[in-house]
């Protein structure tokens, strides 16, 4: 099947309002005969529910946790950006367009994050006339800080908790339609496989993880809003449930998985500390807008340090190295995120890292506390000179801006980060990869849709901060409640889907036939044994710098590994109760086919740019070198076994931007 | 260090359930209580038995998925953090640590330490809200400005994760501070006055509905929260119930 990406005609400014205008409508009367079932409930699903809901569609949410509330959206932690150019600082439209094509190394759909620049204003107006408390200034009008690869103050924030704050204003807005029976809401269910009816998406199949239940669900249309999938590498910010599981059935029935080797690795991440390890705390990027970034100047400072007989704070300004100021002097501590992780891993394998394993950097506030502390002092007319009141009263802008995130890192680190610089690491964060969508965010499955951080379309290699919470509401408020109407206009006389039809049983079998093998295989090694094993693969093979002969083994490593899950996992209790050794094994069974045709594109796709870089595609300066050639959108096709995905390309066109090398100097 | 670890396990909501021992040994400081209960459950896997069934999810303090009393406190004993936050180096080698989920007649055993709080979204569905339709035009977020101090006061209501530490601490079971949460986050903000009246009266009635108890402003709800919601929100809930009812 040829990839169709339905991008209208006409100037790219023209697009979306020109499309929302030739598409075909649902009307009211008739949007009361139509059912939707949407997967995920978080920024994206959320918002998409409770917008269906409103236009008077039926829609039947499901979310795996216990309340739509806690969908991993709720940790975003920076900000969400909009072009409303509040600050007057030159923003508008194009230059977030801009921005976001630049910042994603040109690798994704122009039309796509022209629509998404285009609606951000309307996310932030909706949002604070749904009551989520953005953070104001003095005057009482909304307050914007500055975030990695761009030069203006565009991001809206709510403290270090924007992602809780719009998500539980999505969560509002669905509980209003739950409240009035237009959203059925489903918790602790997992959904394992869509049903397709005649060519259609018409239902899920999913499992109630409280008594076990195979329930069957049926609808006229699929949204999938189920997140990224990071966890495949066990160790990353996303939460403990984040899982593939939903778009890699998606992907079995027939839906193209575009770009999975595009990953984030976010550079501010508290490090690893041991072995129990269990995820990764992020510390928000807009902590960069006041940390600078440095290690040690010289190594025997480095060792000192380690040994505890240096401490960071008394080593002499001269002896440290701020390296990202000190090669990129544009952008300096707010490079992009690819740009500061690679760095960062640079340094560390110079033998420059600050803690026991050698895998940290500092994130020092200290010339912070003291730039705000003498802004105060001269405010309150006070001594400018005293540095330890300047200090004092820096700290205190600080702890409003980030309180939250300085008391988080101090629980885990059992340090303060007031006294001593922050130390920080790359973690796994969000995945651009996802399941390849068209201009209307259909899938090559017709009636089965994916938005949010499930798609691929608008990050392209690389996402900037603040970009992802902006992208899940501008799909879910915005774009697909339009968008999926053109599609339901054919179905307003099919009348409900049964349930009880030849597809929804071979589906129903499938899952059942999965589940009771993985109950009854009797195996020695648990679910995490295999899942940690797996994330050795990823993070070593597969990370932040990636070669042929590494992803030629991981993928053998990762076929042998799945090979050995299915004959040694141990799985305790029963399928027909609460068990979440079953639900983890289901979710790493796919993570382990995902992992494959994973390293299978980062094979493949001979460039760097953006998350993917390959050492033997960089600049003499040691930066990410893209190939013309490589202007396309991989999206992989299923044919039985991830070693068997067929490729197609998905040509990029550029026609409002040049496409030039990336320069954050 | 080594502890020893009292768990109530309960196979499902009509077992009677019981406190089993678990002795555990080697425990590092720098573990997260999960981690360390991760670790028991390997152990309970390789030896053929059934895990402990816990609710977590981001493990980061955000998401109030996990819920569970440690030594007869919510969250266990450091102030502001929830569970999945509270680090190991908190014990002391030798110590016995009882473990038990959220107790409230509201908040039904599912398993071992997994409550049910559906009660928690049936309040919000009743009325934590407020009733605009998503369109492209509702008017521009900078129309209406609003006072930095209320801005401020609304968000830190709004902080509240939702994870029914209030309720297990509370002796009665009241659900106060959290639905005065939501009821203080819309109250404060001008987008929430239209409907104040009608959303004080229908919250408050659900909440009674669900079988949480009544509030006697003893506070333990505020001190053992992990997001410092304040009592504060209580009375202004007390506040805005009254005059809804003057109004009704």
């Amino acid at each position: 099947m040829a990839l169709d990406s339905k991008i209208p005609q006409g100037p790219l400014a023209d697009k979306w309002t020109k499309h929302k205008n030739d598409i075909n409508l649902v009307n009211p009367a008739n949007k009361r005969l139509i059912d939707i079932i949407v997967v995920g409930t978080g920024l994206a699903g959320g918002s998409a529910a409770a917008t269906l809901a409103e236009l008077g569609y039926n829609v039947k949410a499901f979310c795996f946790q216990d309340s739509p509330r806690r969908a991993h959206s709720i940790a975003a932690q920076g900000g969400i950006n909009a072009a409303k150019n509040y600050q007057g600082d030159g923003d508008s439209t194009y230059r977030l367009f801009y921005d976001t094509v630049k910042g994603g190394d040109y690798r994704s759909r122009e039309s796509n994050v022209y629509r998404l620049a285009e609606v951000s204003a309307n996310i932030i107006d909706q949002c604070v006339a749904q009551g989520v408390p953005f953070a104001r200034d003095y005057g009482g009008l909304l307050d914007n800080r500055s975030f990695g690869g761009v030069l203006v103050s565009r991001t809206f924030y709510a403290k270090g908790q924007t992602g809780q704050q719009l998500l539980l204003g999505a969560y509002s807005a669905m509980n209003r339609q739950i409240g009035r029976g237009k959203i059925k809401m489903h918790t602790r269910h997992e959904m394992l496989d869509v049903v397709i009816v005649d060519g259609k998406a018409r239902g899920i199949i999913a499992r109630n993880l409280v008594t076990g239940e195979i329930e069957r669900h049926s609808a006229h249309a699929v949204v999938l809003g189920t997140g990224g999938y990071g966890n495949a590498f066990y160790l990353s910010t996303y939460a403990m449930g984040s899982n593939v599981t939903a778009a890699w059935k998606a992907h079995k029935r027939g839906a193209y998985f575009a770009n999975p080797c595009y990953t984030q690795i976010h550079p501010t991440c508290i490090p690893v500390s041991g072995d129990h390890q269990s995820k990764l705390t992020l510390m928000s990027e807009s902590l960069r807008n006041d940390g600078r970034i440095w290690v040690p100047k010289h190594l025997k400072d480095v060792e000192a340090i380690r040994n505890g007989s240096l401490k960071p704070t008394e080593l002499a300004e001269e002896d440290r190295d701020y390296y990202l100021e000190r090669r990129y002097p544009a952008f300096g501590n707010l490079v992009p995120r690819d740009v500061a992780s690679r760095a960062a891993k640079e340094r560390c394998d110079a033998g420059y890292g600050v803690n026991k394993t050698g895998e940290a950097v500092y994130l020092d506030f200290a010339a912070a506390f003291m730039r705000y502390g003498k802004e105060q002092a001269h405010v309150k007319g006070l001594d400018e000179n005293d540095d330890t009141l300047v200090r004092k009263l820096g700290q205190e802008i600080v702890k409003n801006k980030y309180g939250n995130l300085f008391q988080m890192y101090e629980k885990i680190v059992d340090q303060n980060p007031y006294e001593t610089p922050m130390m920080i690491y790359p973690a796994v964060h969000y995945t651009m990869g996802g399941i390849w969508v068209d201009y209307n965010l259909m899938t090559t499955v017709p009636g089965l849709y994916a938005i949010g951080e499930a798609n691929f379309s608008d990050h392209g290699a690389n996402r900037l901060g603040a970009s992802a919470l902006m992208q899940g509401l501008a799909d879910g408020y915005f774009v697909l409640p339009y968008t999926i109407g053109d599609y339901l206009a054919d179905d307003i006389r099919t009348g409900p889907i049964s349930t009880d039809s030849k597809e929804f049983d071979e589906a129903e079998k499938n899952v059942n036939e999965t589940i009771d093998k993985l109950i009854n295989n009797n195996g020695s090694k648990s679910v995490d044994h295999f899942h940690k094993q797996l994330g050795k693969i990823m993070w070593n093979k597969c990370g932040m710098a990636r070669n042929e002969k590494d992803l030629k083994e991981a993928i053998t490593e990762i076929a042998e590994l799945r090979e050995e899950f299915w004959k040694e996992v141990k799985i305790p209790g029963n399928a027909d109760e609460y068990n979440e050794e079953l639900a983890k094994a289901g979710r790493v069974a796919d993570f382990l086919e995902l992992g494959e045709l994973f390293a299978k594109d980062a094979l493949v796709r001979e460039e760097s740019a953006g998350g993917h870089f390959r050492d033997e595609y960089q600049t003499p300066e040691g930066e990410a070198m893209r190939r013309k050639e490589f202007q396309f959108v991989s999206a992989w096709e299923f044919k039985g076994e991830p070693k068997d995905a067929v490729l197609h390309k998905e040509e990029l066109e550029y026609e409002n931007i040049k496409v030039k090398e990336r320069s954050y100097k | 260090m080594n502890l020893t670890l009292k768990i109530w396990r309960q196979k499902n909501a009509k077992d009677t359930g019981k406190i089993v021992e678990y002795p555990m040994t080697d425990v590092s400081p720098d573990m997260s209580f999960l981690e360390m209960l991760d670790v028991l459950n390997q152990d309970l896997i390789d030896k053929g038995e059934e895990p402990v069934a816990f609710d977590h999810d981001c493990r980061e303090g955000i998401c109030g998925m996990c819920s569970m009393f440690v030594n007869g406190q919510a969250h266990g004993p450091d102030s502001m953090v929830t569970v999945c936050q509270l680090h190991m180096r908190s014990f002391k080698d030798g110590d016995t640590i009882f473990i038990e989920p959220w107790r409230a007649t509201a908040f039904p055993v599912i398993k071992d330490l997994i409550v049910d709080r559906s009660a928690f979204d049936r309040i919000q569905h009743a009325g934590g809200f407020i009733s605009v339709n998503t369109s492209g035009n509702t008017q521009d977020a900078n129309s209406i400005p609003i006072n930095k101090h209320d801005a401020d006061t609304a968000f830190d209501a709004a902080t509240c994760i939702g994870c029914g530490a209030c309720v297990a601490s509370c002796k009665n079971s009241s659900a106060m501070l959290f639905v005065s949460a939501k009821v203080s986050q819309f109250a404060l903000l001008p987008q929430g006055q239209v409907e104040a009246t009608d959303r004080v009266l229908n919250m408050v009635q659900q909440m009674d509905d669900e079988g949480f108890g009544n509030c006697t402003n003893t506070g333990a709800c505020e001190v053992e929260c992990p997001k410092g919601i304040s009592l504060e929100n209580i009375a202004r809930m007390n506040r805005e119930y009254l005059s809804a009812s003057f109004k009704g």
